[in-house]
């Protein structure tokens, strides 16, 4: 078994990182200018890593899929990025932060990650400031902020509903002034297929140069996963069309492990399925609960009438109407957080409430705050996101509520880190959305984008020099050295391999089958039994695939079925090992539901006795069961409790 | 409410095998498309039939899907992203095409966009011209609270209309001359507009123009096409901006 050190520093929770820094090495600017780093993903994440650390003195090379760096997906995050500012005299607090979050979490994730996070987050907004992100600004000049859910406090900043891409392209300016002053090397269109490992260290990737098709090795003297989650092995999901999990699987396969896989979120305010043609669903904001209401009708027969198109929601009084979040959470009402509320989605529309033809749908209204703001107000804060809504369902709503339904938006699980952010491969770290650490069962919202530049700017920089002090004297990687060779081959003859198939169907085919089986199956609401027959089909599926996914073209030229086909073989894997994970956890916890740990009025049961560990899987090799080990998690300032949010 | 079904539509659709081949229209039908779909749905469909035919499927560029990463491009019937307002190619929806409709297909036609396969052009001269310049020179680390400097609301706002640009590089496929002065001068004014973007602003404009020039890209003879297309609304007045900084950068020279 490999060594499971979180490498949590000792003393007082909120002393822990700044004694951790004093005691960790630091390189010189001579020797940095020695080092490489391959960054792989320039999301928040990775722009953010890879700008600092170019700027620090490494010598970076910069990965994305994309046609260019600004392009990936942290883009798309719409509402905000929380930090601990107490600009608003809420008696806000970094404590208050780190408290949220633990608890959101559902007391699944580390305190002292937890706790650094909140602590670093005010330093995040001065950075984005200085780079000229134009967050929404008072009359005074002042930084605006808003609330997201479960919280009591008005912490999360914004631009619009546009949050992600201002700080992306914050992160993306930071990324090309580097890249201006050659301090990075930036592939775009390059796609990492495999980790090279060396005497047990990571020393370089295994990229295909998407437009040749060219399969390449790079070197280096550390590599940093930055490649986020793996929420598209839903098919249907939030997600961007080419977001994968593959970088991080790789790197599971030459022995990064990999925790707790099935925690991932269920966004409660997406636009609901249409048919059976759909690609790809859209997020609502949850900043969109600030002003909206969510309900369904009180009355069956008026739910009925609204599938069948008899009447619109506006002919609903308010009397007859369901505003099922205020009723059973009081005090957070319709900012609970998103496990909550989608879990309650799905309660009403099981029990027959369901708005849309459908039946999976309901009600997101903003007329009470439009007659108590006015439409100008509404459209300053959300206008793109209205605009987007009407597009694409060709509803207008500030006339009529907007129809919702919970989609898969993010991974807490992932690849598992120390303290460090190092994985269990000496040299490979992950950071953003790609590691585990810092969102327990549950994320809060607006804190993906303060997780992604916490890591990027203001952790990562420090951790990785006290690695890299132990390499000053390795020289430049070889890439002709012999694991290069044959993990390039292996890349090969797994594309080859793929390539010879030649069978029937697809590979949307077999992906929105994958997808089918864990919406059902690994989903909203599990159970034994499904999970069981969950790997079952998953595995049989996967066989079929092998043995009949058709894919044209060549393997030298750009080919986009290729690039799908390679990332939905490792979906399978993964929705595998989700699957086991889920059915190891017999528990309930934030976005993991199981069916046989409910509370009396239905909320999520945890175990803490049983369950109070972070589950981490080594790969045992292809076809054998991954071995489960804990890392258990010890709480020292705060108190377990059930959670609540009445 | 269930969509109407397209029981038939047209797609002419340009095919090139690479950057060096010569490219050509091909046509297909395709059949049973909801009006609910999307653009890009309706691609996917039309691609997976071709693959079950052993045809190699169309390559074009898309990915967040929402309208935001600027990925996805497409010459739809004339227009840059399609006969939609405010839209980019993966936020059309086929409600606006009707039943026989021939839908025609292009890349972005652009000396400075070369075509890599069939509808995905190379777009990396935006990056480059945003490398010269495009940016505040702060390192991460030591900068002053974020509520240091006040900034008005109306200069956030102003700043943030510019920051919308999603780099699509409708502006330059809509010019006649392949201009990518809206592109540039979004930027410029995104970062004019703010004190922080201040300090640099006159290098800024001078760095990104010349990179522009260099890469190709046509001058701007104010015909209005690249805002009137523009997904993001982005206003020609930042041309204005531009203009201002860049001649103030010439003067103090």
């Amino acid at each position: 078994m490999q060594n499971l050190d979180s490498k949590i520093p000792g003393g007082p929770l909120a002393e822990k990182w700044a004694k951790h820094k004093a005691a960790i090495r630091v390189v010189s600017p001579a020797n940095k200018r020695k080092l490489e780093i391959i960054v792989v993903g320039t999301g928040l994440g990775g722009a953010s890593a890879a700008a600092s650390l170019a700027e620090l003195g490494y010598n970076v090379k910069a990965f994305c899929y994309q046609d260019s760096p600004r392009r990936a997906h942290s883009i798309a995050a719409q509402g905000g990025i929380n930090a601990a500012k107490n600009y608003r005299n809420d008696n806000d607090s970094v404590y208050r932060l780190f408290y949220d979050t633990i608890k959101g979490g559902d007391y699944r994730a580390r305190e002292a990650n937890v706790y650094r996070l909140a602590e670093v987050s005010p330093n995040i907004i001065d950075q984005c400031v200085a780079q000229g992100v134009p967050f929404a600004r008072e009359y005074g000049g002042l930084l605006d902020t808003r609330s997201f859910g479960g919280v009591l406090v008005s912490r999360t900043f914004y631009a619009r509903g546009q949050t992600g891409q201002q700080l992306l392209i914050g992160a993306y300016q930071a990324l090309n002034r580097q890249i201006d002053q050659g301090n990075v090397k930036m592939y775009t269109r390059h796609e990492m297929l495999d980790l090279v490992v060396i005497d047990g260290k990571a020393r370089g990737i295994i990229a295909r140069d998407l437009v040749t098709g060219e399969v390449r090795r790079f070197g280096a003297h550390a590599v940093v996963i930055a490649s986020g989650g793996y929420g598209n092995v839903f098919f249907l999901s939030t997600n961007a069309m080419g977001s994968n999990g593959s970088a991080a699987w790789q790197c599971y396969k030459k022995g990064a492990m990999f925790a707790n896989p099935c925690y991932v979120q269920i966004h409660p305010t997406c636009i609901p399925v249409h048919g059976d043609q759909q690609s790809k669903l859209t997020l609502m904001s949850e900043s969109l609960r600030n002003d909206g209401r969510v309900w369904v009708p009180k009355k069956k027969e008026d739910a009925e009438k609204l599938r069948q198109g008899k009447i619109r929601p506006n002919d609903i009084p308010a009397e007859d109407r369901d505003y099922y979040l205020e009723r059973r959470y009081p005090s957070y009402g319709n900012l609970v957080p998103r496990d909550v509320a989608s879990r309650a989605a799905k309660e009403r529309c099981d029990a027959g409430f369901g708005v849309n033809s459908e039946g999976k749908a309901v009600f997101l209204d903003f007329s009470d705050a439009i007659k108590r703001l006015g439409r100008s107000v509404i459209e300053e804060r959300y206008g793109n996101l209205f605009q987007m809504y009407e597009k694409i369902t060709d509803v207008d709503p500030y006339q009529e509520p907007m129809q919702i339904y919970p989609a898969i938006h993010y991974c807490m699980g992932g690849t598992w880190v120390d303290y460090n952010l190092m994985t269990t491969i000496p040299g490979l770290y992950a950071i953003g959305e790609a590691n585990f650490s810092d969102h327990g069962a549950n994320r809060l919202g607006a804190s993906a984008l303060m997780q992604g530049l916490a890591d990027g700017y203001f952790i990562l920089p420090y951790t990785i020099g006290d690695y890299l002090a132990g390499e000053i004297m390795t020289p430049k990687t070889d890439t002709n050295a012999p694991e290069f060779v044959e993990t390039e081959n292996r890349v090969l003859s797994r594309l080859e391999k793929l390539m010879k198939v030649r069978g029937t169907k697809p590979v949307d085919y077999y992906h929105k089958a994958l997808g089918h089986l864990v919406w059902e199956y690994i989903g909203m609401s599990r159970n034994e039994a499904g999970l069981k027959k969950a790997i079952q089909e998953i595995q049989s599926l996967r066989k079929e695939f092998w043995g009949n996914v058709k894919i044209p073209g060549e393997l030298n030229n750009l080919n986009q079925e290729l690039e799908k086909a390679g990332r939905l073989a490792d979906f399978f894997d993964i929705a595998e090992l989700m699957a086991r994970d889920a059915l190891n956890r017999k528990e309930s916890c934030g976005g993991h539901f199981r069916e046989e740990s409910v509370t009396e009025d239905g909320e999520a049961k945890r175990n803490d006795e049983e369950f109070a560990y972070a589950s981490v899987w080594e790969y045992s090799g292809e076809e054998k069961e991954p071995v489960l080990h804990r890392e258990p998690l010890t709480f020292e300032s705060i108190k377990l409790s059930q959670r609540s949010y009445k | 409410m269930a969509d109407k079904i397209l029981k038939k539509l047209n797609i002419v659709v340009w095919r090139q095998k690479d950057a060096k081949s010569k490219g050509r229209f091909e046509t297909y039908a395709i059949e049973n498309i909801s009006q609910g779909s999307s653009f890009l749905e309706m691609l996917d469909i039309l691609n997976n039939n071709l693959i079950e035919k052993g045809i190699e499927p169309i390559a074009f560029d898309h990915d967040c899907r929402e309208g935001i990463c600027g990925m996805c491009s497409l010459y739809i019937n004339g227009h840059p992203h399609g006969p939609d307002t405010e839209v980019t190619t993966c936020q059309l929806h086929m409600r606006k095409f009707d039943e026989g409709d021939t839908i025609t297909i292009e890349p972005w036609r652009s000396r400075a966009f070369p075509v890599i396969k069939d509808l995905i052009v190379n777009r990396s001269a935006f990056d480059q011209i945003l490398q010269a310049g495009g940016y505040v020179s702060v390192n991460t680390g030591g900068v002053p609270d974020g509520n240091a400097i006040p900034v008005s609301h109306e200069d956030a706002e102003e700043a943030m209309d510019a920051a919308a640009c999603i780099g699509c590089g409708t502006c330059v496929a809509a010019c006649k001359n392949s201009s990518a002065m809206l592109f540039v001068s979004a930027k410029v004014s995104h970062l004019a507009k703010l004190p922080q973007g201040q300090v640099e602003a006159k290098n800024r404009a001078r760095r990104m123009v010349a990179k522009m020039d260099e890469l190709g890209f046509g001058g701007c003879t104010n015909t209005g096409a690249c805002e009137a297309e523009c997904p993001k609304s982005i206003s020609i007045s930042n041309i204005a901006r531009l203009n201002r900084e860049y001649l103030s950068a010439r003067f103090s020279e």
